[in-house]
């Protein structure tokens, strides 16, 4: 069972992996997007790691609900509301549970893709974040290390793809041959999380 | 890359320290980002309200003040604001008639001033929104975000702005931005890419000699490279992609836009092939502004921005306007 102190390892462990990274996301998006990704991932988490040591919530819901808020008032452009509304609506999924299952946590992380897809109009293969999240939160269902590499394969996918959402759809076929940002910080954050389980 | 600042993580903050010290007419409120007219807010008057991404100087925070924006909020360089900052500046602004956000179509923009409408609607503010979208490089289609928002920007804010100040209501008012927004086009060329404080080296890599054409104002790269072309060229080619799109049957107003790095020698230059090119077309120019008011940073180049007006329109442009960017007739 995966309790509040579980998800608040989780999104500092997120909080770090955006900081380690946060140059390699940068350089991604100014293939094909504006050059900020990292800085402005890795100001939402920092936002989160003082918001969740300053009133640290007691139950899973309440962590990735409190995170999901940080996010979407510090971090701006698409990614604040995208990302905040993924750990929103995840963390309204699982309710106040004070722990649960990896199962739980799937299910919860579906619906919070779900909400992504729709805030942000995306569909599988428009070269998003869902490229990587959507078979993340598939094969959570089987176990956390699936997740990962369904996240990584799925971000290493977008590669080929035409940009047809976001900033990169402007590029139009120069998009091609890019990995795109958001589905490689989706992928941090999945990893992330396989690494908090062990 | 040289850069006069002191870290990539205060920039925003230390250009509205300045903006505060320069202009006493607006309340700038660092810690928030929210920058407003000071008299805000104006009692029996409609609130504008804008904002986006920080790098795009003077908008929009330059654009505040007597007949055009009652606020502004910066983001962080081309980042969209964040919902609370905009709640913010609605709610600093809101007389009780209302509040109109003018929303560059950017996916960013777009979630922000969604969520941040539908909270300020909680919070008791009447939100109607304009989205601007006029830039031609882009094509709108079932498969794309859309038309980008650049310099129709500007027409928007100032002519709605001109009509919120004779009292207008907010559905007025949204009607009008829409109709400039629908009445306006845009096309970009980069004649060099431009430097965020976060990267500190160029975002794209134009080669000596080339050029980008259909760029959009965030250092992105364009549609297509060519090699470098003379004033006159480039003129033909963007004042044709304009109008291939425009149509225009009767007078427009003219924004010959630098993009930050282009002096105003390059571009009185230009505005006169863009002038040449459109008395070779046959439409009439109503108005003319040349200057950097869309701008992407430390870019070089220039847009090239045409609204067709009827009468109520360019009485509205007319009116005056008293911004630290933009001022005339008072």
């Amino acid at each position: 069972m995966l309790g509040a102190e579980f998800f608040h390892r989780w999104m500092i462990a997120c909080g770090s992996a955006v900081d380690r990274e946060a140059d390699r996301l940068t350089e991604l998006d100014s293939a094909i997007g504006d050059a900020d990704h990292g800085i402005n991932m890795r100001r939402g988490f920092a936002a989160v790691t003082d918001a969740l040591e300053k009133e640290p919530p007691a139950t899973p819901g309440g962590v990735l609900m409190l995170a999901g808020r940080q996010l979407i008032s510090t971090v701006g452009g698409a990614s604040g509301p995208l990302y905040g509304t993924l750990l929103r609506r995840a963390g309204k999924a699982l309710g106040d549970a004070g722990e649960v299952t990896r199962e739980q946590l799937a299910e919860a992380l579906n619906a919070g893709v779900a909400a992504v897809a729709q805030l942000g109009g995306a569909a599988a293969g428009d070269k998003t974040m869902l490229d990587a999240l959507l078979p993340a939160a598939e094969a959570l269902g089987e176990s956390f290390t699936a997740a990962r590499e369904a996240a990584e394969a799925g971000a290493l996918a977008t590669v080929p793809l035409l940009a047809r959402k976001g900033r990169a759809s402007y590029l139009g076929e120069r998009s091609v041959g890019h990995e795109d940002p958001g589905a490689a910080s989706s992928s941090l954050l999945i990893a992330a999380l396989a690494e908090v389980a062990g | 890359m040289r850069m006069l600042i002191n870290v990539p993580e205060t920039v925003v903050a230390d250009a509205l320290r300045g903006m505060a010290a320069a202009h006493p007419e607006l309340t700038v409120d660092i810690e928030n980002r929210v920058v407003v007219r000071r008299d805000a807010p104006v009692a029996g008057k409609v609130g504008l309200v804008s904002g986006g991404g920080s790098g795009h100087e003077p908008l929009h925070g330059g654009f505040v003040g007597r007949g055009m924006l009652s606020a502004a909020c910066p983001g962080e360089v081309f980042t969209s604001p964040v919902p609370d900052q905009l709640v913010r500046a609605a709610a600093a602004v809101d007389s009780g008639e209302g509040v109109l956000f003018v929303v560059k179509n950017y996916t960013g923009d777009v979630l922000n001033f969604e969520m941040a409408a539908e909270l300020a609607e909680e919070e008791g503010v009447r939100i109607a929104k304009v989205l601007v979208n006029d830039d031609v490089a882009v094509t709108d289609s079932l498969y794309t975000a859309g038309r980008r928002g650049t310099g129709a920007t500007l027409f928007v804010e100032k002519i709605a702005g001109a009509a919120a100040d004779e009292g207008a209501p907010l559905e007025r008012i949204e009607a009008i931005g829409r109709q400039v927004n629908e009445s306006s086009r845009s096309f970009g060329v980069a004649l060099s890419a431009c430097t965020t404080p976060a990267k500190g080296s160029p975002t794209f890599d134009l080669p000596p000699g080339e050029l980008e054409l259909g760029i959009g104002i965030h250092g992105e790269p364009g549609r297509e490279r060519r090699r470098m072309m003379t004033s006159h060229e480039i003129a033909d080619f963007a004042v044709d992609a304009v109008l291939d799109d425009l149509r225009p049957r009767g007078p427009v107003l003219v924004l010959v836009n630098g993009m930050g790095a282009t002096p105003l020698l390059e571009l009185y230059g230009f505005g006169a092939e863009v002038h040449r090119v459109l008395a070779e077309r046959r439409v009439p120019v109503a108005r003319t502004l040349v200057g950097n008011y869309v701008t992407s940073l430390d870019m070089a180049g220039a847009s090239v921005t045409f609204c067709q007006v009827n009468e109520e329109l360019l009485r509205l442009w007319d009116a005056p306007v008293n911004t630290p960017a933009l001022r005339w007739g008072c």
